[in-house]
């Protein structure tokens, strides 16, 4: 037994192909390659097309600078774009504050305040604010009734209109993308900052806010981008001068079938979206769009720097005076309350208009009128009677179920691919699977429509899926991203040595471990489809239509109680799931 | 190549040239190894020395980029890690956190198609085993660290792996729970006649636990031998530094005319035995403190200071400066005298007692 060492020439192992954890992803990519990427490159291709001969042109750009309709809606479109990030980062911000400030499982309940708006359906929210402010509205009612208005006020159909819409409809996002960053800045920091004598204003200025900017650009980002593309918002609450260019594209589709314009006006988008990315990448990276501390691109840039410091400085001397001012004047107690004040101001800003909705479901008048003067299901009938919309409503759940499995099923395959693998294509895959969250949907929408009529698939449940699958896949695949994070792949190491091999160490170790996150990016999938209207609206023709292509149709034509019959079953189908998928979500977790 | 091994004393396991290296870095040279069945063998080195990715090779959950690994005679170098009749206890021990101590100890029995039934009379019998009887029910959260290591070693000796392997097992648990642990797993190769093969950085567990040492530092074996052996007789100056307290002679050879060899030392010509040492080698010389006496008694004699006394219960820990910056250490066992503080004191040992090292 003394042979220990056994000394003679080393023979080489032969080399064996190994699957690479990243081949996980290859059905995710070969479906985004075929449903994103080639639809959205196709569309652009037709814009530079002759429609008759197939040569290059560039006369469908000519046509929107030249004609003065539509560079109008263009110059509305930007204009409205950045007036809701504007607006949504400042109603936001202060929200996000609050919120990241709060201990960790209160944070968790208020959030939900903030995420049941945000999941809530356009259609539903946009419906909500038409009965708030229309002209014989709740505000109307309510200003008449009192006596503080002589005559209704003009809040639907105009500018204002599309405002308040748009800034509900994005403060939401702009909060959930900053609050990441904020929950992440080390509170010490600040309390550091007031043992080396800065006043709490200055505290903030100086030193929290700096740290905090990257969240609130990556917010506005976002919101930017998704402004760009809506058509809801615009399309119920605005009048002809808000016109977006979403609108015009649906227009240019539906009705004229020039897909070459259309085409011209979704690379327009298309372009200002990725510009818009680009710019975010040259100064803090791309990465803090997912709540990672900046790389410190910020940092160097000299000229720059020094201006936002110096601005900061005035602005922390300003806000430190008037802080003092005020804490003389009101007393310490009241003006620490403001923010909590200023919060439960915005709490209801994003959950009331919603829950108007939910009585006028079961109005027993004929009209949209709050408060509704007797109560009864009729309008409940009327929905579950009508062929029409049962046939919807079944549709959708059927649409959504199987859009949440394949897009679970897709994307858990790419995210345990890529959570396993440092391939330098890491960074790329991981963008491809979130890029249809950051390419306008209607962009998304239209491309599709043009694959699938060479397909044969418009107007097919099979098409409707696809499509929501494009849509639903990021959110499935950052959900499972998540948990995969904090994964112990030891488990998996500790399997294969007890004879499990990979398939058994799938079934019997990962999956229950990562059982939460799984159900949670179904649910979100399933939401995601449930109210899916941009691709619904090309895709669904005729008389197989979704649910909130059958509410579209009825709100342009005409707003009745059904609606919001339709509405309350929404809100709560979405409401419920949306809880269920936050408290697995955050089991997982704990 | 490789002459085939006689059926009767094969190895339980051979390793052949295996050697990894991830991009220009190298983790392991390639090392050639045999484990004998029923082997307690010990991978003792300090950290980065490769351990761990040898026994992962062994494992198959890593890749070896050359060589190749036999178990019973058969080349395994390319069967996947499920496949492999080994097992391997973690050092986290890497239990399935939603599956109760029953379920996890049958985990690897289930893989192996076992009926239930038989299924749960091993689990009963390995629980047994290591005294769990009654946490058969929990989840692993709800377990002593002490607890969980023996789930953990339950799980892997309850399908009787050709080969068990143990990456510092016992790295997260405080020295005294440490100490009894290593009883246990001591006591089970002995129920079990399990080959194991085992890591730590630890070289009282090495020494303690062992059947054969394998010595590791910068990626490939230093030495391997029994612990008796590789402390008496270390063949490299790390070896007698890593493995107990070491005195240690640095210096070159001087070949006397008269046949007389010595070590020209900081601390004086010290007198060594050995055949063909090439005039002018670099080489040193340990000498362990408890074969240093007091006071001058042969032909290897170094004089120095008192320059430190550490009491150490059992014994008494003189440190005698004998050059600049050079200390040796000598143990005194209770009630012998000893000397003061600054005292300049003679240092001797018999030749037999030191042992002429590489540097
Ligand atoms: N996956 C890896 N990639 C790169 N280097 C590694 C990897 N694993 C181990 N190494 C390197 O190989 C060397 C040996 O590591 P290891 O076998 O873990 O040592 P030990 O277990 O003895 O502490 C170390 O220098 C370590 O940095
Ligand atoms: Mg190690």
């Amino acid at each position: 037994m003394t042979t220990t060492a056994v000394s003679h020439a080393v023979s080489p192992a032969p080399r064996r192909f190994r699957f690479g954890p990243l081949w996980l992803a290859a059905p995710g990519l070969a479906f985004l390659a075929v449903f994103f990427l080639v639809p959205v490159a196709r569309l652009m291709g037709l814009s530079l097309e002759d429609a008759d001969t197939g040569a290059l042109t560039m006369a469908h750009y000519a046509r929107i600078f030249d004609t003065d309709v539509y560079f109008r809606v263009l110059l509305i479109t930007f204009r409205i774009a950045a007036l809701t990030t504007l607006f949504s980062l400042l109603f936001g911000y202060p929200l996000a504050y609050w919120l990241a400030r709060l201990p960790e499982h209160r944070r968790g309940t208020m959030i939900l305040l903030v995420m049941v708006p945000f999941w809530t359906s356009y259609l539903v929210k946009s419906f909500a604010w038409v009965i708030v402010l229309g002209r014989t509205g709740v505000i109307n009612q309510i200003g008449m009734g009192t006596g503080l208005l002589s005559e209704p006020l003009e809040l639907l159909h105009n500018e204002f209109g599309v405002m308040v819409g748009m800034v509900h409809a994005m403060t939401p996002l702009a909060v959930l993308t900053m609050l990441p960053v904020m929950t992440g800045i080390d509170r010490r920091l600040t309390q550091a900052s007031g043992t080396l004598g800065a006043t709490p204003a200055k505290g903030f200025w100086l030193v929290y806010f700096p740290l905090s900017l990257p969240g609130a650009a990556a917010a506005g980002l976002l919101t930017f981008i998704s402004s760009l593309g809506f058509f809801i918002v615009p399309a119920l609450l605005g009048g002809r001068q808000q016109t977006m260019l979403a609108q015009l594209i649906i227009v240019q589709v539906q009705e004229i079938l020039n897909w070459a314009f259309a085409g011209a006006l979704a690379a327009l988008m298309l372009t200002t979206a990725l510009v818009t990315c680009w710019l975010y990448d040259r100064v803090f990276g791309l990465s803090s769009l997912s709540g990672e501390p900046s790389d410190g691109k910020s940092g160097r840039k000299g000229v720059l720097r020094g201006l936002g410091l110096a601005v900061l400085d005035a602005l922390a001397g300003v806000s430190s005076a008037v802080s003092t001012g005020a804490n003389r004047v009101l007393g310490q107690a009241v003006s620490t309350r403001m923010l909590a004040f200023y919060c439960a101001l915005m709490f209801a800003f994003l959950m009331l208009p919603t829950l108007v909705v939910l009585p006028i479901g079961f109005t027993s008048s004929q009209f949209l009128e709050f408060p509704p003067p007797g109560y009864g299901l009729d309008w409940f009938r009327t929905y579950f009677t009508s062929d029409l919309w049962v046939a919807a409503t079944i549709r959708s759940f059927g649409v959504a179920f199987a859009t949440a499995i394949v897009a679970t099923a897709i994307g858990g395959f790419a995210a345990l691919a890529l959570a396993r693998s440092n391939s330098r294509w890491r960074g790329l895959i991981f963008a491809l699977f979130l890029a249809p969250m950051i390419v306008p949907r209607i962009v998304i929408a239209v491309g599709l429509f043009y694959l699938f009529a060479q397909m044969g698939l418009v107007a097919t449940d099979v098409g409707l899926v696809i499509g929501h699958t494009v849509l639903a896949l990021p959110f499935a695949f950052v959900a499972i991203a998540a948990v995969l994070k904090s994964y112990d792949w030891r488990l998996d190491q500790a399997a294969a040595t007890l004879g499990a091999n990979r398939v058994q160490a799938l079934r019997f170790v990962t999956v229950p471990l990562i059982k939460s996150g799984l159900t949670a990016a179904f649910l979100f999938a399933f939401i995601t489809s449930f109210d899916e209207l941009t691709v619904a609206i090309f895709v669904s023709g005729g008389v197989k239509t979704t649910l909130p292509k059958q509410m579209w149709d009825d709100m342009i034509l005409q707003l009745n109680p059904t609606l919001a019959a339709v509405s309350v079953v929404v809100f709560i189908v979405v409401t419920t799931l949306l809880l269920a998928a936050e408290r697995l979500r955050r089991s997982s977790q704990a | 190549m490789l002459a085939k091994p006689d059926q009767a004393n094969q190895p339980k396991l051979l390793v052949d040239g295996l050697a990894k290296s991830y991009g220009p870095a190298v983790a392991l040279k390639p090392t050639h190894l045999a484990v004998e069945p029923g082997e307690f063998l010990t991978l003792l080195g300090p950290s980065g020395s490769g351990k761990t990715t040898l026994l992962q090779m062994v494992s198959g959950l890593v890749a070896p980029t050359q060589g190749r690994l036999f178990i019973d005679g058969r080349d395994e170098t390319q069967t996947p890690v499920h496949k492999r009749d080994i097992g391997l206890v973690f050092q986290h021990y890497a239990l399935f956190p939603h599956l109760t101590v029953a379920e996890n100890i049958g985990f690897p029995l289930k893989m192996r198609g076992l009926s239930s039934a038989d299924i749960q009379k091993q689990v009963a019998g390995a629980l047994e085993m290591v005294q769990l009887g009654h946490l058969a029910g929990r989840f692993p959260r709800e377990l002593s660290g002490g607890q969980q290591q023996r789930v953990a070693l339950a799980r892997c000796f309850v399908y009787k792996p050709a080969i068990i392997l143990m990456d510092e097992p016992l790295g997260a648990l405080d020295k005294k729970l440490r100490e009894h642990m290593q009883f246990e797993i001591k006591d089970l190769h002995r129920k079990t006649g399990a080959t194991i093969i085992y890591v730590t950085h630890d070289q009282e567990e090495a020494l303690a636990l062992s059947d054969r040492i394998c010595l590791m530092n910068h990626a490939r074996v230093e030495q391997i031998g029994p612990p008796h052996e590789i402390y008496a007789r270390p063949r490299t100056a790390f070896a007698a530094d890593f493995i107990g307290i070491s005195n240690i002679f640095r210096g070159r050879v001087e070949c006397g005319a008269d046949g007389a060899t010595h070590l020209a030392t900081a601390s004086g010509r010290l007198r060594i035995d050995g055949d063909n040492l090439a005039n002018d080698a670099e080489m040193a010389l340990v000498v362990r403190p408890e074969h240093i006496e007091l006071g001058s008694a042969g032909e290897n004699e170094v004089r120095g200071n008192v320059a430190e006394i550490v009491y150490a219960g059992s014994e008494t820990r003189l440190l005698v400066e004998v050059a600049a910056d050079e200390r040796v250490t000598v143990r005194v066992l209770p009630g012998k005298p000893l000397p003061k503080l600054g005292e300049n004191i003679t240092l001797s040992w018999k030749p037999e007692a030191a042992v002429l090292v590489t540097p």
